[in-house]
């Protein structure tokens, strides 16, 4: 009860003209920086953020979490139109949304994402308002040892789910790992694989690999069709909206499937990437026409984007709460609290309730705002389909290239994309799959830090991994999946035996 | 390297080369990254911990493992049919892209990304696309302006320049 009438408190906070204003600003810079690849919300708010140093602190950080909400509805704008993720989380979202588009479903598959983030966004929001106190104490329990069974078993859910042959979704992960290797170790200061040269001591960012093998590999994949191509031209009207929210309501388990992963992922922190990718497995795995997945089902964005926006925000528990931010963007935003002099913690609530509870009933509005805003402009966004290849191909191309330079200011990272596209496009053709690549390019790091500390911690012993039923119960679940692929050759040479 | 199959209106490459390439391509990273892990060290460190190669060595293990069973699977179906990598048309339009684009990536280097940008839509639209002068001039133009005024001007993300840019005082 209490927590309503804070929230109440915070809605008149909140539902002031200016605030309402830089709310719609927000969103709007926000989608902008989502569309183009290579920005992204933790970035866009980190160049954003003296912007609002004249601000009054509430009006600011609602503006930049509108940025926040704004670049995470952006993110899906691309994946589904160009099958360019602008974000790691985005990646799931290309794997039914492109098809879909592609179909000449360009909306259906833009209102889906759109709805189903903001569902997500809405339920975590309802979980950082009644359930703060409670889950930042359970986060507390996640030590190294958990959060490696959680990033293994979101690697072995690939294997296990993956439609592609086990033995080649294995080699595109440890390609993966092996690329996110690269660079100077965090923890030794040792190079590794650097060959004595300068590029490569910062590593491979997922990002340059992300913009081209799915950016550049997509668009060699569509010049198969020859320079006639042209785009598939996607009517938007009201009733296309209204046609998908009555189907996104055969969905109703999926989506209360990937908030549960969502908010569950957000708040430990495992991340919006995992989570997006877990929901989006689940929802093959529990769906009839499993075969549909991958080829445009609505159903296969409609889980991603869910659990990506509840993974997003959620994040923003523990960073208020305790002040240890789950994600990049959370990390920019807790930066620029403290800019302000505002210091997260269970104090913050006490001390600033106008500031704590003025955000939190932003989050409601501001997702409200974002969705109307994204659906209104829904067909400016389709219309980009209609632009015949000749021109959208190159614009793509230079908006890629952009976005590679942008990440390091690097002209390596330029080549590199033109690199990672030609085997984008290899990869496609022989059937190997992209996501667990990109996957492990972005987990690789934290991974490989949360088992050194786990082995730390048990002086090498691989115990650690078994100490309590929650790491062993989520490591044996990782071993199922990985095993998984074996189950029908098990069940194929039984029956050939009986 | 290269076969034709039966139907001449569908000829093209099959899928043998390509498939055992990657999968050697994969099997030689597989080498490197173990051969680094050993250099760096795959052991347990004294008071430190597992040393830096030791998480990429087991990483490299697996690489080298399962693109050996790829490998494995792609020589015992050499002599088999295989499927159709891509018809010679396909990669002739794959090229079509492939080599303007990488001639674009050289010309950033040097040009910078603002001219190389406006050449290589112009040249796209021009053509393959057909299109008039002034559409072709507006778009090559308009694009890296735009791209200009938003990472330079707005977000004030610097974007490699060249000579050209140098000379009107950028």
């Amino acid at each position: 009860m209490e927590e309503l009438n804070n929230l109440m408190h915070g809605f008149s906070v909140a539902l002031t003209l200016p605030n309402l204003g830089f709310m719609v600003l927000g969103i709007t810079l926000g989608i902008l920086i989502g569309v183009l690849p290579g920005l992204g919300g933790a970035n866009g708010i980190a160049i954003l953020l003296p912007l609002t140093f004249s601000m009054d602190q509430t009006s600011a950080i609602i503006m930049l979490s509108c940025i926040y909400w704004g670049a995470l509805f952006g993110g899906a704008i691309t994946s589904i139109l160009f099958n360019i993720p602008g974000e790691p989380w985005s990646v799931a979202t290309t794997f039914d949304g492109f098809p879909l588009a592609q179909q000449g479903r360009a909306g259906a598959a833009l209102t889906a994402a759109f709805t189903s983030s903001f569902v997500g966004a809405f339920f975590a929001v309802l979980l950082i308002t009644f359930l703060a106190p409670l889950v930042a104490k359970f986060a507390l329990k996640f030590g190294a040892a958990e959060m490696f069974a959680v990033q293994m078993l979101t690697f072995c859910s690939f294997v296990g789910m993956s439609k592609e042959p086990p033995a080649k979704t294995l080699a595109v992960m440890a390609l993966g790992f092996a690329l996110a290797a690269v660079g100077m170790d965090t923890v030794t200061g040792t190079l590794r694989m650097t060959f004595g040269t300068t590029e490569l001591l910062k590593g491979f960012d997922f990002l340059i690999a992300v913009i081209g093998l799915f950016g550049i590999g997509e668009i060699l994949l569509t010049m198969e069709e020859g320079l006639a191509f042209k785009g598939k031209s996607a009517k938007i009207q009201l009733n296309v909206v209204l046609q998908t929210w009555k189907e996104l309501l055969r969905y109703w388990k999926t989506s209360i499937r990937s908030v549960l992963v969502g908010c569950w992922m957000g708040v430990t922190p495992g991340g919006a990437t995992p989570a997006s990718f877990m929901a989006y497995g689940l929802a093959r795995r529990g769906a009839k026409d499993k075969d549909s997945f991958g080829k445009g089902n609505v159903e296969g964005v409609v889980a991603p984007e869910t659990a990506a926006h509840a993974a997003g925000t959620s994040a923003l528990l523990p960073m208020l709460t305790l002040g240890i931010p789950g994600s990049p963007t959370a990390a920019v935003l807790l930066g620029g609290l403290l800019i302000w002099g505002l210091q997260p913690g269970p104090l913050l609530f006490t001390e600033k309730p106008d500031f704590v509870w003025g955000l939190i009933a932003s989050m409601y509005l501001g997702n409200i705002v974002g969705l109307i805003v994204v659906l209104t402009t829904v067909p400016w966004w389709a219309a980009i389909l209609r632009i015949p290849f000749s021109v959208i191909g190159p614009v793509i191309i230079v908006i890629c290239a952009i976005g590679a330079y942008t990440v390091h200011s690097s002209i390596f990272d330029v080549v590199m994309m033109l690199v990672f596209g030609v085997f984008g496009y290899l990869f496609k053709k022989l059937r190997y799959p992209l996501a667990p690549l990109v996957l492990a390019l972005v987990l690789g790091d934290m991974a490989e830090s949360s088992f050194r500390q786990s082995m730390l911690l048990s002086q090498g012993s691989l115990d650690i991994f078994w100490a309590n039923p929650l790491v062993a119960g989520l490591m044996l679940l990782s071993f199922t999946m990985l095993l998984w692929p074996i189950v029908p050759a098990l069940k194929h040479y039984l029956r050939g035996r009986s | 390297m290269m076969e034709r199959s039966e139907d001449a209106a569908e000829a093209g490459m099959s899928n043998r080369w390509p498939e055992i390439l990657v999968a050697l391509f994969l099997f030689a990273i597989g080498i490197i990254v173990v051969n680094d892990s050993i250099r760096v060290g795959i052991g347990w460190e004294e008071g430190e911990g597992p040393r830096a190669g030791y998480f990429p060595f087991y990483i490299g293990c697996i690489l080298l493992i399962s693109s050996g069973w790829i490998l494995f699977g792609a020589l015992t179906r050499f002599k088999k049919a295989q499927p159709q990598f891509a018809s010679w048309v396909e990669l002739k339009s794959v090229m079509q892209m492939l080599v303007p684009l990488t001639i674009y990536i050289v010309a950033v280097v040097y040009l910078g990304i603002y001219v190389s940008s406006l050449v290589l839509i112009a040249f796209f639209m021009k053509v393959h696309g057909k299109f008039g002068l002034i559409a072709t001039t507006l778009t090559a133009v308009g694009v890296p302006l735009a791209a200009f005024m938003l990472f330079e001007r707005w977000f004030l993300v610097p974007l490699p320049k060249g000579p050209i840019e140098l000379m009107l005082g950028f």
